[in-house]
């Protein structure tokens, strides 16, 4: 009876609702076109393109050189791993062998940056979800690593400091103390984390079994980085290709098997950690030696095609180029990890309300100049 | 001597008009004198919050206009005043103009039930808490008709949303305050507050007391829409809510109709469980006025929780908030009414 009175006394419709380009939860400026039944979501539409400025394209009119500097503006929160992973494809196809010292910098650079990514992550999740408070603790580790950035090469965000062949500058004198010293203070902040955030009733109400995609749907939608781990799939190219200082250093694999969003989150707390320990592991072993191999002033790339994939901070970030031999490559793409996991943000949130889209949407950790290129 | 103000004044005015020119030119000043007091406090909570936002979130707030930045929220209500009322053309011109003035209206009537100390009480009547319930009810039409006029997707789930909110957390809201009046054997506020010489509710009531208090700050953040409770406004999600399409004073009217309900909102708590404008053990009370000065201080501290809750807590989800009035706090406050009329019934309480 109650059934039929819904249908035959309330007509209800649907409607849509057009959420960004310009909306703070968005993150940038994302367009999504929400089929919406009261709160209830029943489909959500992504329209892409508003920051879209060509940048593969750009790249097949620029050097090697001047590639590295482009990929910046992919994924800003990391973009010391994009720099590195143009780095690491020209270096491999050119057969160049960088020390030990180079690597080790690199991967310690990587994880400093994957933390202050993650944290910068931590503090926006918490503000979608209402916690406003979250923001300013987040940034306040977030400063200090860009600081040691600033130290080291004189930017603190796109900071291309990776070169083809090595790095720009030497490590400044204080870096080692200071990363010492960070590390020892993010350790004590990092459970403060846990107790304003993690602990908290009404967040794990919001986050617990929000946002769930199984781990065959993970692989079939080609989600990667911390998204898929939080569905149980194994996907830490650190782990898989290991490049850089990888391969010296034990650490694990962040991997939860619920799929939910709260997985999601706990994936991300867990790599900090994890980042932490790798930089502990390499912080007193960077050898003596050369900060930068003696490259070609013009570097042609033998002809074919060469593939390099490395594990950014929302993922499996990719870079492939197909070169006929010319300094300019014929063809550059990048395989950006966000795009990818946006995909399946439609079966993540349908049937859900507006509030868990945007605790979804921050659980997919979206940085939208990384989708649209 | 300052007693003998509000007196001096009448006398004054009796000498210089009749009886019932007086009346109202009194009654005029009051009003007057009220909405000052409206604009102070919430110029005052402004900063307030600001400061205790900065203090949570590693930051310094306000600190450069005036004396610890109290300047600063007069220098941005400047701006609202002087900003142009922009509003969009698709709205329902007349309720979208028409529906601040709710907000704004209750929250004065309900202001003016406030015993501000033993002196300046300005409306106490004998049935004073239902008056102030039932007043405080209607400013939500306001929230549901900017909702609703504005003609904008983001504003009509912000209203809807109050709509839901406001109607199932006023129950919870009257309720813990009917658990305390039945303790009080009273409505009237000024007598609620004289019955607390020899000690105050929260004590009096005990257990029930207790968990009336807790249920009526969980309900009166909801009321007051302040987080976890603001998914009227959930700037994360709806932009602004509600008032998504409005401006300059307009904006401001809700702004400050919002801190001077979380006012009143304390107010009430400190009136019902801590006592009104008494102080400690009667230490002052022989002082005139000295009752402003405990109750702002017991007032400050009220809000402060209530501050507290908002930069610490996450928001909740609109079928959790729900969930949580009818499902955990409503039974809760009918078990707790009942308890607390057999304890009064056999005389268990201080």
């Amino acid at each position: 009876m109650k059934e039929e009175f819904l249908t035959d006394q309330l007509k209800t419709q649907e409607y849509f609702l057009n959420m960004g380009p310009q909306h703070p939860a968005t993150h940038g400026v994302l367009r999504l076109l929400l089929k919406l039944d009261g709160e209830i979501l029943r489909n959500v539409d992504m329209d892409l393109g508003f920051i879209h400025r060509s940048i593969e394209k750009m790249c097949e009119r620029d050097t090697y050189k001047q590639i590295v500097h482009l990929t910046d503006r992919l994924d800003y929160l990391s973009s010391h791993i994009n720099n590195e992973a143009v780095a690491l494809l020209v270096e491999k196809a050119l057969n160049i062998e960088v020390n030990d010292r180079i690597k080790i910098i690199r991967t310690i650079m990587d994880e400093l940056t994957r933390i202050s990514s993650h944290v910068l992550w931590w503090g926006v999740m918490g503000m979608d979800i209402g916690a406003l408070t979250t923001f300013m603790y987040g940034f306040r580790e977030r400063e200090l690593i860009n600081d040691i950035f600033e130290e080291t090469c004189g930017a603190r965000l796109t900071m291309n400091y990776n070169l083809i062949g090595g790095l720009r500058y030497d490590i400044h004198e204080n870096f080692v103390k200071r990363v010492k010293d960070f590390v020892a203070h993010f350790k004590k902040k990092l459970p403060e984390y846990d107790k304003l955030l993690t602990g908290n009733i009404i967040f794990r109400k919001r986050l617990e079994g929000i946002g769930y995609i199984s781990k065959e749907d993970a692989i079939a939608y080609g989600l990667n980085g911390p998204t898929a781990r939080g569905s149980g799939v194994s996907c830490d190219i650190r782990k898989i290709h290991p490049y850089s200082a990888y391969d010296m250093v034990d650490f694990e694999e962040a991997i939860y098997t619920e799929g939910d969003s709260y997985a999601r989150y706990k994936v991300r707390i867990k790599e900090m950690w994890q980042s932490l320990s790798i930089i502990e592991q390499l912080i007193d072993k960077i050898p003596e030696g050369e900060y930068k191999v003696k490259t070609k002033a013009v570097i042609k790339l033998p002809a074919g095609s060469f593939v390099q994939r490395v594990e950014s901070a929302r993922g499996d970030f990719g870079v492939f180029a197909y070169s006929d031999g010319q300094k300019f490559p014929y063809r550059f793409k990048f395989r950006s990890p966000g795009f990818a996991n946006l995909t399946a943000l439609n079966k993540m949130s349908k049937g859900l309300k507006i509030a868990d889209l945007v605790a979804i949407l921050s659980t997919i950790d979206v940085v939208v100049p990384d989708i649209d290129r | 001597m300052i007693l003998n103000i509000f007196t001096d004044i009448h006398e004054l005015l009796l000498g210089l008009m009749s009886e019932e020119a007086a009346h109202i030119l009194e009654l005029v000043l009051i009003a007057a004198g009220y909405l000052g007091i409206f604009a102070i406090l919430g110029l005052l909570l402004v900063w307030l919050e600001r400061r205790v936002a900065g203090f949570f979130q590693l930051r310094l707030g306000p600190n450069r206009v005036g004396p610890m930045g109290l300047f600063q929220t007069i220098a941005d209500a400047l701006k609202l005043v002087s900003k142009e009322l922009t509003g969009t053309v698709k709205a329902d011109m007349q309720l979208y103009k028409l529906a601040p003035y709710f907000v704004i209206t209750t929250a004065l009537m309900s202001l003016a039930l406030i015993p501000f100390s033993y002196e300046i009480h300005a409306f106490d009547i004998n049935i004073g808490l239902f008056f102030l319930t039932s007043v405080s009810s209607i400013g939500v039409i306001g929230i549901f008709l900017a909702g609703w006029a504005s003609n904008n997707k983001y504003s009509l789930i912000g209203g809807m949303r109050t709509g839901i909110q406001m109607i199932s957390y006023e129950l919870s809201v009257g309720m813990s305050i009917v658990t305390m009046v039945v303790l009080a054997g009273t409505l009237q506020i000024s007598e609620i507050v004289e019955i607390q010489k020899d000690g105050w509710l929260i004590f009096k009531g005990h257990i029930p007391a207790l968990i009336a208090f807790m249920v009526f700050m969980i309900a009166g953040t909801a009321e007051s829409n302040r987080t976890p409770f603001d998914l009227v406004e959930a700037e994360s999600e709806l932009g602004a809510g509600f008032h998504t399409e409005y401006s300059g004073m307009n904006f401001a009217y809700y702004f400050l109709a919002e801190f001077v309900n979380l006012f009143i909102i304390s107010s009430v708590a400190v009136v019902l469980f801590f006592g009104g404008w008494l102080s400690p053990f009667g230490i002052t009370d022989s002082i005139p006025f000295a009752g402003l000065f405990w109750f702002g201080i017991k007032v400050v501290g009220v809000i402060f929780i209530f501050m507290w809750f908002r930069w610490t807590f996450p928001r909740f989800r609109i079928d959790q908030l729900l969930t949580l009035e009818w499902k955990y706090l409503l039974p809760i406050n009918i078990v707790n009414i009942v308890l607390m009329a057999l304890m009064v019934w056999l005389g268990l309480t201080f």
